[in-house]
């Protein structure tokens, strides 16, 4: 197990080093003088001159990745080229709205999930599981972003359920925060949902066809308690999995979310900073992902050798 | 062309008998079974569903200059806001006075167009890695590791760094979306492979001293190409959604050309009066994408009976 997770971490300080190349190698990949790319179209050269002193781009390739790589370790990440606003202090104003916005949906999508798919497993053959393989279908072919705006539309526009747009801090105002997170959550939630349900409607059927099942059926425990106690037990290994693989896909869709309802989030600092070509914005926001992603699906094998005993045997082989 | 097949395939035997006289005892196999997969693939009622509407899509995006009489891009200053329904124009007109049909199967082109165009570079970049790590243990390492690490960006995280090298476009949008699948494509094919490797035919081509190569393209991608197409099925959508977020933020394919993602951004400020210009792109969007998951799924089930029971 100790073992296992070793080498999880030692291949994730790995994956980590080289999507910091990647980045790096991006920047340097922008056409034409970085420093006049970095310092914008007016620039004057003696801001052009001031930018490569900054970032040391007079310097070998190799000196500049080893700065790029301390200072971010630091949290330093430099200056907003629009605003002049340190890009720490950019990240640390909009992270909390997405994070709490992919809490949120991520509890609505595997709690709406897997009530469809201990369902569908229950009711097989008949109408309740048609109902939630019909949700499923929907969740992954309806583009979120176009729900979203019809949801603005009908319960926001016609008939004030929801607001539409605006964001509360949940430090702030808790309740009022999470009913202004609420639709948006709910749109982020709909295909992770869709996920959620299938596999474990998967993973429910296969576990209950197992021998162990049978022999709990045998002894007379009642199916209700078997599905529980086998079924939804099982089927949490599986939704850790899928939450770690789907991870991307929420991180992508709450940038759309973010820009559909206005939210002040880290999607909207992503886009607004790859409009403005403001490159150290895009250059930490980029390799920021890319360690929250790694770290957490590092996480997600942890917590999944620990509920699956199976994996701790495989890896330590 | 399925529904062809079929009929064959249920016709009188003689043209069976012919083939064990002249066709060794794989092809006949491999013939069989693939007669059972057409069959099989028919009588798969949400399958066929889905193989339905796509060839409905299909057919009016191939067919869109022909159903479309004038240039969707045109501007009619003159008719803006037309009600779905009114005389000329079947799905009334944009802000612009553009015909919303009209540019919905200009869109409906595009969607697909880098759909598939993603799907082609995934797979023929996923394919031959995916062989490579799954038969070379030193190739695995590599690929492995760099598959890992390409698992690590999202998509649109992806897009997001292009668009600031390159500006957006729709090649950013095939680009983005390409590389996204090529790691699942890498997997895929990674663990057919694996799995191929310790079949008995594959074993028996090591003993007649056949040579890697041969054996990875004679006998193991050949079985691989079912696995191939499952997962081809599956990207298909999720790059249909993807362009359509993508332009929708406006980092794929850039108005005036027409795209469905482009048609629901512009129709985001009109919705709350005229909602018909936000509603139709997008349950066309919803349409395409339904289309290639019923079918994607009948076709799972029937090239992987296993999958049958626990989809």
């Amino acid at each position: 197990m100790a073992r296992y997770l070793l080498t999880r971490v030692g291949q994730s300080i790995v994956t980590i080093f080289l999507s910091s190349m990647v980045v790096f190698a991006g920047m340097r990949l922008l056409p034409g003088d970085p420093a006049v790319s970095l310092a914008g179209e007016e620039a004057t050269p003696a801001r052009i001159a001031a930018i490569r002193a900054e970032y040391g781009l007079d310097r070998p390739v190799w000196v500049q990745y080893a700065t790029f790589l301390r200072n971010s370790l630091h949290g330093d990440f430099g200056r907003s080229l629009r605003t002049g606003t340190p890009v720490s202090e950019l990240i640390r104003s909009t992270l909390p709205v997405t994070l709490w916005l992919a809490a949120y949906a991520l509890l609505i999508s595997v709690v709406v999930g897997l009530i469809l798919g201990v369902v569908a497993e229950r009711f097989r053959g008949r109408w309740p599981e048609w109902g939630a393989n019909l949700v499923a279908m929907v969740g992954l072919s309806v583009p979120s972003f176009w729900l979203g705006l019809l949801a603005i539309l009908f319960l926001s526009v016609d008939h004030h359920v929801f607001p539409a747009s605006g964001y509360v801090p949940m430090m702030q105002d808790p309740a009022r925060s999470l009913y202004h997170l609420t639709l948006p959550a709910l749109v982020l939630a709909l295909a992770l949902a869709a996920v959620v349900m299938r596999q474990t409607r998967a993973s429910m059927i296969a576990t209950m066809q197992s021998d162990y099942v049978r022999t709990a059926r045998a002894k007379g425990l009642r199916r209700g308690r078997v599905l529980v106690r086998y079924g939804l037990r099982n089927s949490l290994i599986v939704v850790v999995t899928i939450v770690g693989l789907q991870l991307g896909g929420l991180i992508s869709g709450a940038v759309v979310t973010e820009s559909i309802f206005g939210l002040p989030g880290f999607g909207k600092l992503t886009l607004n900073s790859v409009f403005s070509r403001d490159y150290p914005v895009v250059q930490a926001v980029v390799l920021l992902i890319t360690v929250g992603y790694v770290l957490i699906n590092l996480a997600v094998d942890a917590l999944y050798s620990v509920i699956n005993p199976r994996i701790r045997v495989a890896g330590a082989v | 062309m399925s529904a062809q097949d079929a009929r064959t395939s249920d016709g009188t035997t003689a043209g069976q008998t012919e083939s064990v006289a002249l066709a060794p005892a794989q092809a006949i196999a491999r013939k069989d079974s693939r007669q059972r997969w057409w069959r099989a693939l028919l009588r798969h009622r949400t399958g066929m569903i889905g193989a339905v509407l796509l060839l409905l899509v299909v057919a009016a995006a191939a067919l869109a200059p022909l159903l479309a009489p004038h240039d969707p891009t045109q501007v009619h200053f003159d008719t803006p806001f037309q009600r779905p329904g009114t005389v000329g124009f079947v799905l009334g007109t944009d802000n612009l006075g553009r015909d919303v049909l009209f540019r919905m199967l200009y869109g409906a082109r595009a969607s697909l167009e880098v759909g598939i165009l993603a799907v082609v570079l995934s797979t023929v970049v996923g394919t031959p890695l995916g062989l490579a790590a799954g038969y070379w243990k030193s190739a695995n390492a590599v690929i492995s590791r760099v598959t890992d690490v390409a698992l690590a960006f999202p998509f649109l995280i992806i897009a997001v760094g292009l668009a600031a090298i390159r500006g957006a476009s729709l090649s950013n949008a095939v680009l983005a979306l390409g590389i996204a699948h090529i790691p699942q494509m890498i997997r895929v094919v990674r663990g057919e492979t694996l799995r191929l490797k310790s079949t008995d035919f594959v074993m028996a081509a090591v003993a007649m001293d056949a040579s890697s190569v041969r054996i990875v393209s004679r006998h193991i991608l050949p079985n691989c190409v079912s696995a191939i197409i499952v997962q081809a099925t599956i990207i298909m959508p999720g790059a249909v959604l993807g362009e359509a977020v993508l332009s929708f933020l406006g980092l794929g394919i850039q108005p005036p050309m027409p795209s469905l993602g482009v048609m629901l951004s512009d129709a985001q400020q009109y919705m709350s009066q005229d909602a018909w210009l936000g509603v139709f792109p997008g349950a066309l969007i919803a349409i395409i994408c339904l289309s290639f998951n019923l079918f994607g799924d009948g076709l799972r089930d029937v090239l992987d009976p296993a999958s049958h029971d626990r989809k």
